[in-house]
């Protein structure tokens, strides 16, 4: 089976900063990938470098064989480009990022109407009339109903984000990157800005996910919870994947001594 | 010289500044909007040309200016200003504009990165993510300081008087001239009446935009 995601060499400094040196890993299709490691060490950085939110220096990004990243390869990606290819992926934010102004579920069907919206006018050269824009509005909209129920929080559609506690939050923020269904889901720390007791419901919606064989990449800090939900492990180490493996290797029998000093101490901090 | 003689005639005058408010509101508050964009340009000299600019026009009293835009065109450049309206609005539109930029500049940069991220990883394009995502919460950030600079505003147009604009202290001071000092104090009152009732309409603004936090 050949991989859904492809990541060669990715290379990215800021300034004289060199915080990912060559990164390489391939995930398969219904695969979560668990990348842990020490602050700093640039597992934000390069979730983000497969978000297009920074532009790796060197490397390339496959998705399902296709290039869709590649680092000075000639010719600079249009902005549309761009926007086409990072819908590849779907990004959840540690610190939520929802939009305060809109309730819920306008939280999450405003990407998406907007995105089938200009779809319909590059495909049918024309505007969509009221009706084409209701039945799309409709569709999408359902589809949030759906989305919401899944992670739990179908009551909860007319509240504004202010009214919401972080874990409930953070749920609406995950069913928004799945409204666009992405081939790949990443979480960047998604409960490091939680209290504890929050946290469990953040994880089971991933567990849950997981069980539907959606593609994950998960950045965390919480080690039982990665174990548990894991295919596959990295450990990254200054900007370097210093070991990964099932999580079984990596947790149950590291090889690099940096692997085993990094786990004794979350051991005894979680 | 009867109480509503006088009234009447104060409140003829006070169209004039509220002809002033008007015009310069309108043209300032768009005007603002492009300063905003240039000092704001990740074009360098671009953005230096912006904040000079911005920087004079904070620094010098908007009586001077009124000055300079009504007669420097006639004595540097032998084309004296026409009207005086005209000058009035100039130096108005001018002064509030550099104001209102940096109200505007201070309510944008206080938008959170994580938003305009969220809208990228959302697929959206740049002006999908300022019209849709970050202007409407710039808007809720900057109505308390742009109330508080358009209440300035419905006082500093009695300034119009120094190059002799028919505003309402000028024309209270006509009644001084007379032996009257009354109708000047009386001013007082319909600037108090307008700035009431502005003050009331951004309280509701206000109210209106609180549905939200954040």
């Amino acid at each position: 089976m050949n991989p859904i995601l492809e990541v060669k060499n990715i290379r990215k400094s800021f300034g004289n900063n060199e915080v990912l040196r060559g990164i390489n890993f391939t995930l398969n299709q219904g695969d979560v990938l668990v990348i842990i490691g020490s602050s700093g060490s640039g597992k934000t950085t390069l979730l983000r470098c497969l978000n297009f939110l920074e532009e790796a220096n060197e490397g390339t990004i496959s998705v399902g064989g296709k290039v869709i990243y590649q680092a000075g390869g000639g010719k600079k990606m249009t902005d549309a480009e761009i926007r086409q290819n990072r819908l590849h992926f779907g990004l959840v934010f540690q610190s939520f990022n929802l939009f305060p102004q809109y309730n819920v579920l306008r939280n999450i069907t405003l990407a998406p109407e907007m995105l089938e919206l200009d779809k319909f006018k590059a495909e049918k050269g024309k505007k969509p009339s009221l009706a084409d824009k209701k039945r799309i509005t409709d569709e999408i909209e359902m589809h949030a109903k759906d989305l919401l129920t899944k992670v739990g929080l179908a009551d909860k559609m007319d509240s504004y984000p202010f009214q919401l506690s972080g874990g409930q939050s953070q749920r609406v923020a995950i069913a928004r990157a799945l409204a666009l269904a992405p081939d790949i889901l990443c979480f960047d720390e998604p409960t490091s800005a939680l209290d504890p007791e929050l946290t469990g419901e953040v994880l089971k919606v991933i567990r849950e996910l997981k069980n539907d064989n959606r593609t994950m990449i998960v950045v965390t800090h919480e080690m039982e919870f990665a174990r548990g939900v894991a295919d596959k492990v990295i450990y990254m180490a200054d900007g370097v994947i210093e070991e990964q493996g099932t999580p079984e290797e990596v947790f149950g029998n590291p090889q690099s001594p940096k692997t085993r000093a990094f786990l004794s101490k979350s051991a005894i901090k979680g | 010289m009867s109480f509503a003689t006088v009234t009447l005639d104060l409140l003829e005058s006070f169209l004039q500044n509220g002809l002033v408010f008007i015009l310069t509101l309108l043209g300032a508050i768009p005007l603002g909007l492009v300063i905003t964009f240039g000092s704001m340009s990740k074009f360098k000299p671009l953005q230096y040309l912006v904040k000079t600019y911005v920087w004079i026009i904070r620094g010098t009293p908007l009586m001077l200016q009124l000055f300079v835009v009504m007669y420097v065109p006639g004595l540097v450049f032998d084309m004296p200003m026409q009207s005086r309206l005209t000058a009035v609005m100039i130096a108005f539109i001018i002064n509030y504009s550099a104001y209102f930029s940096e109200i505007y500049r201070g309510g944008i940069e206080s938008i959170p990165k994580g938003q305009y991220e969220a809208g990228q990883v959302l697929g959206m394009t740049k002006s999908q993510i300022f019209f849709k995502v970050v202007l409407f919460q710039v808007i809720k950030r900057i109505v308390p300081p742009m109330g508080n600079e358009i209440i300035t505003l419905v006082k500093d147009t009695s300034l119009a008087r120094v190059i002799a604009y028919a505003e309402i202290i000028k024309a209270a001071e006509r009644y001084t001239a007379m032996g009257y000092i009354w109708p000047l104090f009386y001013t007082g009152v319909f600037f108090l009446v307008f700035v009431g009732a502005l003050t009331l309409l951004f309280g509701w603004i206000e109210r209106k935009l609180d549905y939200y936090k954040g």
